[in-house]
């Protein structure tokens, strides 16, 4: 276990079960003002740990501590039930109330804790605003888009001025597009709220773009935990290897260059400040000798691991920058590639992927 | 190509000549019995017979019993309806057959059944007669009584049925919200049962309005306290066929009535 939050963090330790057959077995430890994602596959207990902290599941042991309030606690015979609870949740695929409009589903939590209707629907409709869905107030779940439904889901978790939040799968059931904008929202919002967050996710560039702090859960246990330079760098399951494989590298942009732990690379794009940077490994090519003609983003670097998978086969290479490369077996052959081989690695620059809206507390 | 002219684009849409024919059949099934109605009412005496005391008795008693019984029903089948739907214990497979026995037993047995429980000198009327007072069986109250047992299944079923499809996690999220589990019962789940719960409570009160047989068993026949309209039609057929034909009238005004107003405001969705 890590060392326990002072003041007003969550601290939880437990094994929850869900059915026969599935166990979960997570430690948390999550300081005010931060956020730490639970990075997983599906089924791997995401969800589970969501009810979990929510109160919509009690464990089978272990100790969940809230703000220093204890939650759930069977040795102590200590079960807060979720209505008790501070916790505010944007579930998955929102669950808003389809029989209350917007601005009705916001003021719902603040209602229930008795505040007079006029007071909560003052108060729902200055998140509203705040969310930019002043217009949306008196539509219904089903006349909102995803993207306004994910917005009110957030609004209705926020408006009660929770002591944890958290976001299971937020931006899942959003197009590509609205997810990239409301991800770059959601940075925002989360620097503003002042307690502990837990994102749940299945997306390696959420969990980068939105958490301090990983943890990678798989089949119901933490296989890892640590920055996303950590997994990158030293992945322990295949599962963080692949998620590793997809080379994803926080930097700073400017003037077409980005600025890499140790490195510069020349992207497509002319975007400034904090960005997460993406190369598919079958993007980067290796080379014997310094390879002729265009690609500006080339460097000499030695062979640190070679992993063969089927046909592919993957390739670390070393310092300055840390990268998986994926090439054909052929071509290995061909070079002749051994670990510790000194190579040239290229990547075209229109191969690299550009991701703004990190948040501020990425480098 | 003569396939793709508008024309035959048109007909396509037309329903299938055979479904048509069959469809229109059942209609008629409905449609020629009230035609025979009509066709015997004598319209201009109508007025006088309605007023007659025998047709308004029986009217108020039916409005006030029908709807009593759909009270009683909402307030003790919605409770039942949740513990079956949500709720594990054993036999609950025996329960639901109980509670739908009401359906398929002849109301004449389940007046009878009532008889036996709550007679005078019945398993339950007795000890209940002797320490309050209360007598059921040919009273009014015996008729709410016969008219809830033998309706309230469809409000049962219905609602379980509603709360069974209703996804759980809605109900969680409102706890998440800080909603107590009364207040989860009031503003979400009953909110988002509510076209279902309608449909019941029609239901069960059209059921109610029309029954005959556990009444007349359980209840009998006296004018003003437990004769309700299908029990003066009866009377009425034997004696005075105008009457009996206005009565079966205002029956089939007061349900239609009431049937298709509560379709077009909550029936959509079944």
């Amino acid at each position: 276990m890590e060392g326990a939050v002072d003041g007003f963090g969550l601290d939880a330790s437990f094994v929850a079960r869900r059915g026969p057959d599935f166990r979960l077995d997570l430690s948390l430890s999550i300081p005010p003002g931060r956020t730490v994602a639970l990075l997983g596959p599906n089924g791997a207990g995401k969800s589970t740990a969501v009810d979990v902290l929510a109160g919509l599941l009690p464990v089978e042991s272990g100790q969940i501590t809230l703000g220093g309030v204890t939650l759930d606690e069977p040795a102590a015979d200590r079960f807060v039930p979720p209505e008790q609870r501070n916790v505010g949740v944007v579930f998955q695929d929102y669950l808003l109330f389809p029989h209350l409009t917007a601005i009705d589903n916001v003021a719902f939590g603040l209602r229930s804790r008795r505040l007079s209707r006029e007071q909560a629907l003052a108060r729902a409709g200055g998140w509203l605003e705040r969310l930019g869905l002043s217009d949306m107030a008196q539509r219904r779940p089903g006349e909102l888009s995803g993207g306004q439904s994910q917005r009110v889901a957030l609004a209705r978790a926020l408006v009660t001025e929770p002591d944890l939040l958290l976001l299971d799968e937020p931006l899942s059931a959003l197009d590509v597009t609205t997810r990239a904008r409301l991800r770059r929202d959601l940075a925002e919002h989360l620097d503003a709220f002042p307690g502990p967050r837990l994102l749940i996710t299945h997306d390696p560039t959420e969990a980068v773009l939105l958490a301090e702090q990983i943890h990678v859960l798989e089949e119901g246990k933490v296989t890892q935990t640590g920055s996303a330079d950590d997994i990158r760098l030293r992945p322990r399951t295949q599962y963080a290897a692949d998620l590793a494989g997809s080379n994803l590298l926080v930097g700073k942009a400017s003037g077409g260059r980005v600025a890499l732990d140790g490195c510069e690379l020349h992207i497509p794009s002319q975007v400034e400040g904090e960005v997460l940077v993406t190369i598919r490994p079958s993007a980067i090519s290796v080379h014997r000798r310094r390879p002729e003609g265009s690609p500006r983003n080339s460097w000499p670097t030695r062979i640190e691991l070679i992993e063969r998978m089927g046909e592919r086969v993957r390739i670390r290479t070393g310092p300055p920058l840390v990268l998986t490369a994926e090439i054909t077996e052929e071509a290995t052959l061909a070079l002749g590639l051994i670990e510790g081989d000194e190579v040239w690695v290229a990547i075209k620059a229109t191969e690299i992927g550009v991701e703004t809206g990190a948040g501020s507390e990425l480098s | 190509m003569t396939h793709n002219t508008p024309e035959r684009r048109r007909r396509g849409r037309r329903p299938p000549i055979v479904l048509l024919i069959l469809g229109c059949l059942g209609l008629a099934l409905f449609l020629i019995p009230l035609a025979g109605l009509m066709a015997r009412t004598p319209w201009s005496e109508l007025p006088r017979l309605l007023a007659g005391d025998l047709v308004t008795d029986a009217l108020r008693l039916s409005l006030v019993t029908s709807v009593l019984a759909t009270l009683i029903a909402a307030v003790i089948g919605v409770p039942l309806a949740w513990l079956m739907a949500r709720v594990e214990f054993p036999g609950r497979f025996l329960i639901r057959g109980v509670v739908t026995l009401p359906l398929v037993l002849p109301p004449v047995v389940g007046g009878a059944a009532l008889l036996f429980a709550l007679g005078r000198r019945g398993l339950i009327g007795d000890p209940l007669g002797e320490l309050t007072g209360l007598v059921l069986p040919f009273s009014t109250s015996g008729v709410v009584l016969a008219n809830t047992f033998v309706a309230m299944p469809f409000l049962v079923i219905t609602v379980e049925g509603a709360l069974r499809n209703l996804d759980h996690r809605y109900e969680a999220a409102a706890a998440t919200l800080g909603a107590g589990r009364w207040t989860v019962l009031r503003r979400v789940t009953l909110p988002m049962i509510a076209p279902s719960l309608v449909a019941g409570l029609t239901l069960t009160w059209a059921r109610a309005l029309g029954e005959f047989g556990a009444t007349i068993t359980f209840a009998g026949n006296l004018q003003g306290r437990t004769q309700t309209l299908p029990l003066a039609v009866f009377v009425a057929l034997e004696s005075d066929r105008d009457t009996a034909v206005a009565l079966s009238l205002v029956m089939v005004a007061v349900s239609l009535g009431v049937l298709v107003m509560l379709r077009e405001r909550w029936w959509k969705a079944l």
